[in-house]
């Protein structure tokens, strides 16, 4: 074994000779000191001793690009590296893989809610309280201020950035001539409107899905389960709770029955193209879909509406997050307070109205409520103000739902765990009890005490 | 029947002449034979063909008409405009990255194989087995598996998300290196390396001066290899690089679709960049493969026959 | 019928697949060390990329770390306990069974076509040969990544080719699904590599000498003759080495299902392929000890299946 480690080292000491002579790092040779000059210089930049901050963001959401643009001609003492890893599984990928080799790391990364207790909880993240994140917390809305402080822990991990509350969308087209004439409210209705348009012919389903953990967690959430809970020294995981199995019992129901389109993969040009032509009638997604629908499935333009998700019980108020994302600290960053700045901006700051002119749906309650928010519009809609419907969409968002600290992980599997059911083998709910054995196993293996 | 035993001339690589010669003037062309010919090669180029129309499209005609027709409008060159323009060009850098691990990558590769190659096959050397036999057991192990080792490695030595880190992977082809170690064996006489021994030239001068003329054909088909390796390398580049401005076009491409194809990838439908910078993306290689390919089965042959 | 006995290079083939060179040499090659001056080069770069991340990986399967909270507390040497939990592992074995089965299904089909092609282009029969030989060559260049793509439309069977196919003969085939998305992937491989192995095989045809084809004529051989007696026997040795690259090939199975999987959505699991789960196992389980143990077996599983194909293959020459 020794031979083997000289070997390795050897072979590690000759590549480091070629790799000084061939090229040198560029992002983290900043001259020690900077981060002091970052520190001390004030927020305009306009003293301090000229010496840049250079910092090195990983983000792959596209509206950051002008962001950093005007925030780099606002603050002239940093200068923002901004690298699209890969999109978001890549950069998850990437980060994991920085951290366990010790280097590589960037100061600021983009990491959806879902993912941010994997970050947090092993201390990856730096603690935004200490820069005074907590003056911001009125700032956001319930439901994402919940998602970056892991459910009020005390801490908080990131700043959000965009957000996406679920609302229902939905062809108003089909929907009529499947005589269903108003969006249904409720689980019930949704499925006897499912009937209606699945009667209409071959093709015809309401909604398509072939087994997306990202919806299948925010569906559980709406329901009012919370299956994942972290605790101070153990991890809860109950998949066998009343609104996991009502939500399962219900989407059976629709699998069975072949009430949604189990064949067409989410995302994909077939998926666009049936939202396009009416034959996919609705979806029950987050808030910032309607820039896709409007660029990837032009041709149902004019026939889109929105309307609230459809709850389990009539009359009742619930909602949950689908997707969205926060920017949030490294703790191995080194330039924090320059990195800070940097994240206020983005989420707090004049980067905001950058984001929304892009098309992000924002996390800000003040501007969910301006009144040009909630009067915008596109013919797409039919002329509908549908930021309406989903600024009370946010509202909605039942409190109280957090992820697992191995929530990618989770994710990654589940599709193994669903995927017979949508080709008609199995149920939901075996499929979640396996997944829950699954995550246990794998919890406990990375150190969680896990309760069942 | 006849006993025939053939040996072609030692010095004769197999080589393309052959073929025109043998030519049997009195077998007649089948009909039959070239359709079911023709089947296969529709099947190979019919992806091809669809990737030609759909670049040609505008992004709503895209998501809007029939796989296999036309637009209504030729976008062709507005796609390829877009396509440069995303993102302040980076498609363009990205082209560039490319270009610069095949010159780098794939040029050492050859280079390093070449050597290796010529090395093993005309010189009895201490250790000459060993290298031999690792040489060919290493060509079974799945390199995908060995990225992640790699990674660990390069990140310890600090070099990955630079081009280094794809770079040195790309110089080592097993394969080429036996490949030109067979031609190498057939191509050049040892009794012309002794002659010139004799007459005093040294190693070197008797590789670039002798050998390296006789090697040609092998050359260009290991080249081809490693430059087709390293064009299509995905997986090393998904794995060491992070930044965008290292990356090559394969993972570039990648990480447009993600843009469009994932509720997390922000809300930029890019299919008609996607079409036209993957189209951008292989006719550099079409055009290599078009100009090349006789000299590439010439060194094939070669190659091919070893058992 | 026949004993035409073809040795159809310089280099006619000792046992075990090395070149005439390896045996006892006729011409004094020269026994120093300036071999080393070539072989040095490749040597150094191949322990670099090749050796030092497979003794690394070795010594990762032998180790596992601790984990508190999520957080590595260190590593800890745990014996060939990666290995007993990697044999245990139905995961790992479900892999392993689908790309034997792909082995075994996709790679003859492949041969035969490519070798079907390598015939008919070299027969002189055909109309515009050079058109075909070229235009089925062509897929080898395609990253993919692309490949995937294109052949990802193609399959979408509500606006792709495949909903026209469904349409003309009412069936409702979905080649996304869990039964028929290997070939799926089966065919995305066939068509990228065909006109690569047709190219190997057709360079074989090339070296048979025109002097045998005149004997044979001679001796009033028909046309299925020549391919029998002469052709067949000449790319045999083309055949072998295709035919263990393609097995190589299919035990390292990963871009495609990689690329495919984001539009096949959940048919093509975490485990799809060895390599897949090998993946997985690396980056998004953060275990790489376990994910290194799993790479050596494969490792060690092709070699063994490369040689034992290579044993046989020389065997059978006779």
């Amino acid at each position: 074994m020794k031979k083997f480690h000289r070997a390795v080292t050897i072979v590690a000491a000759s590549t480091l000779l070629l790799a000084a002579a061939a090229c040198s790092g560029d992002s983290d040779d900043a001259p020690a000191g900077t981060d002091d000059v970052s520190t001390t210089a004030p927020a305009d930049g306009s003293t301090g001793s000229g010496e840049l901050t250079e910092l090195t963001v990983w983000a792959w959401e596209p509206t950051l690009t002008a962001v950093v643009e005007q925030f780099e001609k606002d603050n002239p003492d940093i200068s923002i590296n901004l690298e699209n890893a890969g999109g978001a599984a890549d950069t998850y990928t990437k980060l994991d893989n920085a951290i366990a080799a010790g280097s590589g790391a960037p100061d600021i990364a983009q990491i959806e809610y879902y993912a941010v207790a994997q970050y947090a909880i092993p201390g990856r993240l730096a603690d935004l309280t200490e820069f005074g994140a907590a003056d911001l917390a009125d700032t956001y809305t319930p439901g994402t201020w919940n998602s970056v402080t892991l459910a009020n822990s005390g801490k908080i991990y990131g700043l959000p950035v965009d957000s996406g509350p679920m609302a229902l969308f939905y062809n108003k087209a089909t929907f009529d001539q499947a005589g269903v004439t108003a969006p249904p409210t409720t689980w019930d209705e949704f499925y006897e409107a499912a009937k209606a348009i699945r009667a209409l012919g071959d093709n015809y389903y309401i909604t398509s899905d072939n087994g997306d953990a990202g919806m299948a967690t925010s569906m559980m959430w709406l329901a009012g389960a919370t299956p994942f809970q972290i605790g101070d020294n153990t991890v809860t995981i109950d998949l066998g709770q009343e609104g996991v199995l009502t939500f399962a019992e219900f989407w059976q129901k629709l699998i069975s029955e072949d009430l949604i389109n189990t064949q067409i993969s989410g995302w994909s040009d077939d998926w666009f193209r049936a939202l396009g032509d009416g034959t996919l009638a609705s979806l029950v997604t987050g808030a910032w879909m309607p820039a896709n629908l409007i660029g990837s499935s032009p041709d149902a333009s004019g026939d889109f509406r929105v309307a609230a998700a459809p709850v389990p019980v009539a009359g009742q108020k619930a909602n949950a997050e689908n997707g969205g994302s926060s920017i949030a600290m490294l703790a191995s960053s080194e330039k924090q307070e320059a990195a800070y700045r940097f994240l206020e901006y983005v989420s707090a700051g004049d980067g905001i109205q950058i984001r929304v002119d892009g098309g992000n749906f924002p996390a800000t309650t003040a501007d969910l409520n301006n009144p040009d928010f909630l009067a915008y519009t596109d013919e797409y809609f039919g002329g509908q103000a549908y930021n309406e419907v989903l600024a009370q969409a946010a509202a909605d968002v039942l409190p109280g739902w957090s992820y697992l600290p191995f929530q990618v992980y989770a994710n990654s599997i589940f599709g193994d765990k669903v995927g017979p059911v949508y080709e008609g083998n199995g149920t939901l709910a075996d499929a979640y009890a396996s997944w829950q054995t699954d995550l246990v196993a794998y919890g406990n293996e990375n150190g969680f005490n896990v309760n069942q | 029947m006849s006993n025939v035993t053939l040996r072609p001339a030692l010095t004769r690589p197999a080589s393309a002449e052959t073929a025109t010669k043998r030519k049997n003037p009195l077998s007649r062309k089948s009909l039959i034979l070239t359709i079911v010919t023709a089947i296969f090669a529709i099947y190979a180029l019919m992806p091809l063909v669809w990737l030609l129309i759909n670049a040609t499209k505008t992004q709503h005609d895209y998501v809007s008409t029939f796989g296999f027709a036309f637009g209504h409008s030729f976008a062709l060159f507005d796609n390829i405009a877009d396509t440069f323009a995303y993102r302040d060009g980076i498609f363009a850098r990205w082209f560039l990255n490319t270009i610069m691990y095949v010159v780098i990558g794939a040029g050492g590769a050859t280079l390093l194989a070449i050597l290796g190659g010529y090395g093993l096959a005309k010189f009895r050397f201490p250790g000459r087995k060993a290298v031999m036999a690792v040489i060919m057991g290493a060509i079974a192990v799945p390199s995908t598996a060995l990225t992640v080792p790699l990674f660990l490695l390069f990140s310890k030595i600090g070099i990955t998300n630079t081009p280094l880190a794809v770079i040195l992977p790309c110089l080592v082809t097993p394969f080429g290196f036996y490949l030109m170690w067979v031609f190498a064996d057939q191509a050049v006489p040892t009794e012309l390396l002794e002659a010139a021994r004799v007459d005093g030239c040294r190693e070197f001068g008797i590789f670039f001066r002798i050998s390296l003329p006789l090697l040609a054909p092998g050359i260009v088909t290991v080249a081809l290899f490693a430059i087709v390796a390293t064009w299509n390398n995905y997986f090393l580049p998904l794995i060491m690089l992070t930044s965008e401005k290292w990356k090559p076009l394969t993972t570039g491409l990648n990480d447009i679709k993600l843009q469009t194809y994932s509720p997390a990838g922000g809300q930029e439908p890019l299919q008609n960049v996607i079409l036209t910078g993957s189209l951008l993306t292989i006719i550099p290689l079409v055009i290599a493969f078009l100009i090349l390919q006789r000299y590439w089965q010439a060194g094939l042959a070669a190659g091919s026959v070893k058992e | 019928m026949s004993s035409l006995a073809v040795a159809p290079s310089a280099a006619s083939p000792g046992p075990s697949g090395v070149p005439a060179s390896e045996r006892p040499p006729k011409n004094r090659i020269r026994r120093d060390w300036r071999g080393w001056m070539f072989v040095g080069p490749f040597v150094v770069f191949f322990f670099i990329a090749f050796i030092a991340p497979l003794i690394y990986a070795i010594i990762l399967s032998f180790f596992q770390p601790q984990m508190v909270w999520g957080v590595s507390q260190g590593e800890q040497f745990v014996g060939f306990a990666n290995y007993v939990k990697l044999f245990q592992d139905p995961n790992f074995w479900s892999g392993l069974v689908r790309v034997s089965l792909f082995l075994l299904i996709q790679v003859p089909i492949m041969l035969g076509i490519s070798t079907f092609l390598a015939l008919a282009i070299d027969s002189g029969r055909l109309y515009g040969a050079s058109f075909f030989r070229v235009s089925v060559f062509l897929p080898y260049a395609i990253p993919a990544v692309v490949a995937t793509l294109m052949w990802g439309f193609l399959y979408g069977n509500q606006y792709g080719i495949m909903a026209s196919v469904n349409e003309a003969f009412g069936t409702s085939v979905n080649l996304f699904s869990a039964r028929l998305v290997l070939v799926s992937i089966g065919n995305i491989v066939t068509w990228e590599f065909i006109g690569y192995n047709m190219l190997i095989f057709y360079s074989a045809l090339k070296t048979i000498p025109v002097s045998l084809y005149e004997a044979a004529r001679i001796d009033g051989a028909n046309e299925w003759q020549v391919v029998r007696a002469i052709k067949l026997p000449a790319i045999r040795g083309a055949l072998m080495v295709a035919l263990i690259f393609s097995i190589i090939g299919s035990f390292q199975l990963f871009n495609e299902p990689n690329v495919l999987q984001q539009m096949s959505g959940n048919t093509i699991t975490t485990y799809y392929t060895p390599n897949f789960y090998a993946f997985h196992l690396a980056f998004e389980a953060n275990n790489p000890n376990y994910s290194a143990a799993l790479a050596i077996v494969m490792g060690l599983v092709t070699v063994a299946i490369a040689y034992v194909v290579q044993l046989r293959g020389s065997k059978g020459m006779g």
